[in-house]
């Protein structure tokens, strides 16, 4: 078995307001996981918003640095030590941002990243053979290259632009995509087509994916593995599907009861629990605690009794 | 009659036609993003809007919130509010006029929390320059109205403190929505207001949009291609499909009585934790609203289309009480899901 990404004990700290605060945020503590390069996965981070998935997969990218622990990609401290090792990383291991919005830069219109990925990560110098690889890339995720030419960001809706996004970082044929909430912004019948190409990448391709959502069904419907984070700790992690059909953790299963139903559409249910909120609450800010492992294989926090 | 719907109707939509007229390299180019749509909004209700990505709910409801730009025009119609203050039709009114009515009577949540967020202004200042003038305060009592709105948004004082990068996705979109119910106004326009957030959030702010609502009697516009928030916020929900309203009713009949092929597959779509079977996709691609397909738009995808709706455009006709939809097969659409047995039991 040889190791694709190890997240070692990695934690990331915060100083927020500015130089005239000293209040500093724990956005990430103590994370640890990692994916073998064999067996090509998707795994799966859900959590609160806020809880530090975008601040893990920035690190992970090489966009931001750890206050403490390690994380390697096939071996090599992520991001690269030389210029060259560098752009040999940045092709390999390829995001999908959470918000399209954010992504592009309202200036410059879409293709101009999709040809600039493919000049860059491909080396491809001739026009047409540009074209091809930015028409397939887009072809992939529903959207054609005739169809993006000259278009600035605002005249594409939400999900057009995602798609677009999807398409820019499968140009370099990366063996890892991290994906941050790629399908948040696209409906129900969209979101399962890019999921269902996300699980082709996995099983026609052999890319793994680092999936970061809030759906919790498109979560089980095709994670290998999930954590599931709440203010900067991974509260339970393992087979998604063990810990999704019956989660442990009070955040897990109080994440489970708020998925919104439509089995009683126009009733207006919006109440939660209020008992389960307050324990999850109370355990976001309970010190410390360890992850324990249990007979079905997963991991689990838990705390000190106070 | 009319008379009673007048005082109902906070908003009367008629009509309206709006495109992206450009222009690129002397070739014109037109987008009909928002193409003949006719309806009303209610006081003191919550109207879901529903649609695939890039059929023109954003657009529809930048004409709603009168946040339209150049090349992003008013071809046709009305849009008229009946504001405390005073009528206006925001398809032309003068700049000054929809000065006076932004944040105290109509308020705007935009899709995409950092187009609001000025990215070097830190947040207190950003809440200074949208509600100290509505509202009328200034100093320690402005500051304190805003602290315990954040609060009730569970936002830590601090955020004010905090520059928009430094915060998660999901506090700059509470953010946001703190910014537009600050003021309390009249009618509320959200274009995926929870879509960011993690299903705890959500839900919570959801509740909190519907006191908002309930608390002041207002209205409240909601965009999201999500149908489970539809299912649990909307009063009314209405479905566009390539820049028109296909179909509009009660929520409850949307989802288990609907009367649109487009809308029976919406609510079928979606996906289930504890299921892994594919879900049929929705055949063919969304359609260009350069070039829309003739007679119904859905014709291409629809299963049930016949020879006539590639020719005829269906009316948006009235099929029951507070029910329209624009098919010429309506009686013969089937609904893909069925009301939930133990109805009204909560585990
Ligand atoms: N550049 C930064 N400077 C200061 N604080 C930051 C910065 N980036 C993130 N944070 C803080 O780190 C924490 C984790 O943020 P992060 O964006 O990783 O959350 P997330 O899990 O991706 O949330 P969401 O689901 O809302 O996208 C938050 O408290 C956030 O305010
Ligand atoms: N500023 C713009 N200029 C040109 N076309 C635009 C602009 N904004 C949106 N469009 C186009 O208008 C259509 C509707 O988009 P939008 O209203 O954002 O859809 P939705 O919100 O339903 O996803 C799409 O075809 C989109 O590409
Ligand atoms: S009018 Fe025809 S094509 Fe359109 S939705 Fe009805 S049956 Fe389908
Ligand atoms: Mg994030
Ligand atoms: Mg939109």
């Amino acid at each position: 078995m040889t190791t694709l990404l190890n997240v070692d004990n990695v934690s990331k700290t915060f100083a927020m307001g500015g130089l005239l605060s000293r209040k500093t945020t724990a956005a990430v503590q103590n994370a640890s996981f990692s994916l073998a390069a064999e067996t090509p996965e998707i795994f799966t981070i859900i959590g609160e918003s806020g809880s530090g998935k975008t601040t893990l997969a920035r690190m992970i990218l090489g966009l931001e640095t750890p206050t403490t622990g390690s994380i390697t990609f096939r071996g090599k401290p992520v991001g690269g030590a030389t210029k060259v090792e560098r752009m040999a990383f940045m092709a390999a291991v390829q995001p999908v941002f959470q918000n399209p919005f954010e992504a592009f830069n309202p200036l410059k219109q879409i293709d101009r990243y999709l040809e600039s990925t493919a000049r860059t990560f491909l080396g491809l110098k001739d026009r047409t053979a540009v074209e091809r690889a930015m028409d397939e890339a887009l072809q992939t995720v529903g959207l054609s290259l005739a169809e993006v030419k000259g278009r600035y960001p605002h005249e594409m809706s939400g999900g057009q632009l995602q798609r677009a996004a999807i398409a820019r970082a499968l140009i370099p044929n990366p063996p890892l995509l991290i994906a941050d909430e790629p399908v948040s912004m696209v409906d129900a019948s969209l979101r399962m087509s890019i999921v269902n190409l996300l699980k082709a990448l996995r099983d026609d391709f052999g890319v793994s994916v680092i999936y970061i959502t809030h759906d919790l069904a498109t979560a089980y419907y095709i994670s290998n593995r999930l954590i599931i984070m709440q203010r900067g700790r991974i509260v339970e992690m393992g087979d998604a599907r063990t810990v999704l059909e019956n989660p442990e953790h009070p955040y897990s299963r109080l994440l489970k009861a708020s998925v919104l139903s439509t089995e009683d559409a126009g009733d207006g249910k919006l109440a939660t629990n209020p008992d389960m909120v307050a324990l999850a609450t109370r355990l976001a800010t309970a010190p410390g605690g360890q992850l324990v492992s249990r007979p079905d294989g997963r991991l689990v926090r838990v705390y000190e009794p106070v | 009659m009319a008379q009673d719907n007048k005082r109902r109707d906070i908003l009367t939509v008629e009509g309206l036609k709006a495109y992206y007229q450009m222009s690129y390299f002397g070739v014109d180019r037109e987008v009909r993003a928002v193409d003949d749509i006719t309806m009303t909004v209610r006081r003191n209700e919550i109207y879901g809007i529903a649609g695939e990505s890039s059929s023109g709910k954003t657009s529809f409801i930048k004409v709603l919130a009168a946040a339209l730009r150049p090349p992003f025009r008013v071809v046709a119609g009305s849009v008229k509010y009946d504001f405390s203050s005073g009528p206006v039709d925001v398809a032309d009114a003068t700049d000054a006029q929809i000065e006076a009515i932004r944040w105290r009577h109509l308020s705007y949540i935009m899709q995409g929390s950092m187009s609001v967020l000025n990215p070097v202004r830190r947040i207190g200042r950003t809440f200074e320059d949208f509600a100290a003038r509505p509202l009328g305060l200034r100093g320690k009592a402005f500051e304190e109205r805003v602290v315990s709105h954040l609060e009730k948004l569970k936002l830590p004082a601090d955020v004010l403190r905090a520059y928009p990068h430094e915060l998660s996705g999901g506090m700059r979109q509470r953010v946001t929505i703190g910014l537009a119910t600050v003021c309390r106004p009249e009618f509320i326009i959200a274009d995926e207001p929870t879509t960011a957030l993690d299903v705890v959030v959500q839900k919570e702010v959801l509740s909190l949009i519907r006191d908002v609502q309930q608390e002041m009697g207002s209205s409240v516009v909601f965009v999201t291609h999500d149908m489970s928030v539809h299912a649990n916020m909307a009063d009314r929900v209405g479905i566009i499909y390539a820049g028109r309203l296909v179909e509009e009713g009660p929520t409850r009949q949307m989802f288990f009585a609907p009367k649109h092929p487009y809308t029976a597959h919406l609510v079928a779509s979606l996906p289930r934790i504890g299921d892994t079977t594919q879900r049929p996709a929705l055949e063919g691609r969304p359609p260009s609203l350069a070039a829309p397909p003739s007679g119904c738009r859905f014709h291409p995808r629809c299963p049930l289309a016949i020879d006539k709706c590639k020719t005829d455009v269906p009316p948006l006709q009235t099929v029951a009480p507070d029910h329209r939809t624009a098919c010429w097969r309506w009686q013969d659409v089937q609904p893909l899901v069925s009301p939930h047995a133990a109805h009204g039991v909560m585990a």
